[in-house]
């Protein structure tokens, strides 16, 4: 129960007028981030990370977590009201949801998508708050090449758990890793990659990537498409929340088993977006009901929604306990502890006990919250999508101007994000996956620290990431999620292939 | 994304050509990357893994990569027919991406609040077909309140330029 204590003291921590007000501050921002084209979660917060610098970094993590709950709150209203996905994990949502909405059942569907967010991310933050002090503990004892076998099984599982071509999961990977090496050797001290520039000393930052990737690709996609937004009304009333509370005791085995499905894919960097589909997968098959699956169907929402906002609360575990975040908002909100000064992994459960419960206490509170403000406000923000594109794109590739500009004030940085735009809409047209871009490029130093420790350690032999067995099995793990897809394919030799149902609309990620 | 389609623009750009290109230019990066950590040290020093010694290995892994998915390209070239874009959308996509080029050369003269105040307001008056009284005053008011956001509550100053047409507040 020292868990209990130490949460106790988290909410203590958390409970200040300012931090609350800071909460709806975050959930709101959040929330209008999620719902408008071209700004997401990890793009949002990167652009807002800025704007925390002069804070206390709990308050600080507390707004932007708050950020990132509102963000994935407000995809599901967009997926729901307008058929337009406003992240990539909502996808799934609007299977079932929009032709709910078309039926006139927009209030519940609504009202059970932010629910079963809410459900999720409680169960997903019930699992950090007695895992991760476990995982951090166990952590402790890693050494190096500990280490870099975890970096190499997050990557390698990129290229086994992905969708799409592994060829292209690993161009994106390396590309990241390359530029993360732009820039001063932080070793030697020797300039590495920059070609004689001084401004590329400081290397590219992993926020502009972010911006620029997400936030001006995005928009180029969404205007190439000529959005015309054509969405039905919302009205929540009070009446319909709670008749839709009662439908929603039926489905309790769908929310366990999305919540599960979630957690894991959150904790292993399948992210969220796979998530969703493949517990929107499972409810179809397992329900009672799985036929009629597509038609607008509560169960159908509840089950993506659950999900997706489990990974995404999950994806946080790693971030804390190990230093390696599972999803590109994680590996932001990990680059903003950077920032202030905290150095992420285990060590940070001994030394700054009282940020990181006030952090998971902020998880707690942050969700109510948010069920709170998409609950009574879904009609405000809904009508922010009514606002022509004409208006919207202009803002919106302001705001990721100033964004780039404030991470280091530096004007370079602004042409990097639009250069970054052009890469992230070529990328996301030919199926390159961004995470594994983003998170390579966030973890390049570190891994490569790893690397050249253990290297240090076994003098060049490679055979120290096999010298115990808790190094061995991981780094055999990493290896068997490297070559799954050619495991994959020999196996589909043998047996009959499996049908991937939704293969088609689930984006590459 | 990838259903062969045929809209009334005509096709400009086929996927694999863009395809081709894409992979190549990593492939020319990745070889970039190779030859560099090669020259700073990609093998063991004294002190141990030199500066490119990393790097080297990810360099490898980004060409052979690409190789592959350049030789894919070229070989689908004769049966892929799909549409990267057509006119129409790479109209469309040039209509947001030039405007943001112009915006940020813009900024780097004029300071970012005033430079944004004219990009919304040109491009409400251009492809919204606003009347410029409105466009300016929507510019005008969203700027404001990126300001009251960035450097009264956050205090994060932003760019300014050449003009400053705040410093008479003192910031």
């Amino acid at each position: 129960m020292e868990e209990f204590s130490a949460l106790m003291q988290g909410f203590s921590v958390v409970l200040s007028p300012m931090n609350v007000l800071l909460m709806f501050v975050g959930i709101i921002l959040g929330v209008l981030i999620g719902v408008l084209p071209g700004l997401g979660g990890a793009n949002g917060v990167a652009i807002l990370l800025p704007l925390t610098f002069a804070m206390p970094p709990t308050s600080a993590i507390i707004m932007l977590s708050c950020i990132y709950w509102g963000a994935l709150f407000g995809g599901a209203i967009t997926s729901i009201l307008f058929n337009i996905p406003g992240e990539p994990w909502s996808v799934a949502t609007t299977f079932d949801g929009y032709p709910m909405a078309q039926r006139g059942e927009a209030g519940a569907a609504l009202t059970a998508a932010f629910t079963s967010s809410f459900i999720g991310a409680f169960v997903a933050v019930l699992m950090i708050t007695f895992l991760a002090p476990l995982v951090a503990d166990f952590a402790l004892k890693f050494g190096s090449p500990e280490f870099f076998a975890v970096y190499l099984l997050t990557f390698c599982s990129f290229v086994g758990m992905g969708k799409g071509s592994p060829l292209k999961i690993l161009a994106a990977m390396s590309l990241g890793f390359a530029l993360a090496a732009v820039g001063m050797d932080t070793v030697t001290g020797q300039l590495r990659l920059t070609f004689g520039q001084t401004e590329l000393m400081r290397g590219f930052d992993f926020l502009i990537a972010v911006i620029g990737l997400f936030g001006i690709g995005e928009i180029l996609l969404s205007m190439e498409e000529g959005l015309k937004f054509s969405g039905k009304s919302a009205k929540l009333d009070p009446g319909v929340v709670l008749q839709t509370w009662k439908r929603l005791p039926r489905f309790w085995m769908t929310s366990v088993r999305s919540s599960l499905v979630g957690i894991w894919m959150g904790i292993t960097p399948g992210g969220a977006t796979p998530a969703s589909f493949m517990s929107y997968g499972l409810a179809k098959k397992m329900s009672r009901d799985g036929a009629k699956f597509g038609t607008g169907q509560i169960e159908g929402v509840i089950a993506p929604e659950t999900a997706a906002h489990a990974a995404g609360t999950s994806a946080l575990l790693p971030m804390l306990a190990l230093g390696i975040p599972g999803s590109p908002t994680a590996a932001v909100l990990l680059g903003g502890l950077l920032i202030w000064g905290l150095q992420p992994g285990p060590l940070l459960f001994v030394e700054q006990k009282d940020f990181v419960w006030g952090l998971i206490a902020s998880m707690y509170l942050g969700n109510v919250v948010g069920l709170i403000v998409v609950l009574t406000c879904v009609p405000l923000f809904a009508s922010i999508l009514r606002i022509p594109f004409s208006i919207v794109a202009p803002v919106i590739i302001v705001i990721c101007a100033i964004g780039a500009y404030t991470v280091h004030s530096a004007m370079l940085d602004v042409w990097f994000m639009l250069g970054f735009g052009v890469v992230g809409y070529l990328f996301k047209k030919l199926d390159y996956p961004l995470a594994p871009l983003v998170l390579a490029l966030v973890l390049g130093d570190k891994a490569e620290d790893a690397f050249r420790q253990s290297m240090l350690m076994s003098q060049g032999d490679l055979g120290i990431l096999w010298a115990n067995p808790l190094v061995g099995s991981i780094t055999a793990l990493a290896l068997l999620m490297l070559f799954w897809p050619l495991i994959g394919t020999l196996l589909a030799r043998v047996r009959s292939p499996k049908v991937d149902e939704f293969g088609a609309q689930r984006p590459v990620d | 994304m990838n259903e062969p389609q045929k809209p009334p623009g005509g096709a400009v750009i086929r996927t694999c050509t863009v395809e081709a290109v894409v992979a190549s230019a990593i492939l020319v990066a990745g070889v970039t990357v190779l030859v560099e950590s090669w020259r700073l040290g990609a093998r063991w020093t004294d002190e141990g893994p030199g500066a490119g010694y990393f790097p080297f290995y990810i360099a490898l892994v980004m060409s052979a990569s690409s190789l592959g998915i350049l030789v894919k390209a070229l070989r689908s070239r004769r049966q892929d027919r799909d549409v990267f874009v057509d006119r129409v959308q790479l109209r469309r996509v040039l209509q947001v991406l030039l405007p943001a080029v112009v915006y940020v050369m813009a900024v780097q003269v004029l300071g970012l609040y005033v430079a944004s105040t004219a990009y919304i307001a040109v491009f409400m008056v251009v492809l919204g077909r606003y009347s410029w009284l409105r466009s300016i005053v929507v510019g005008v008011c969203i700027n404001a309140l990126f300001f009251l956001m960035f450097e009264v509550w956050f205090k994060v100053p932003l760019f300014k330029g050449m003009l400053d047409p705040t410093r008479f507040l003192g910031y």
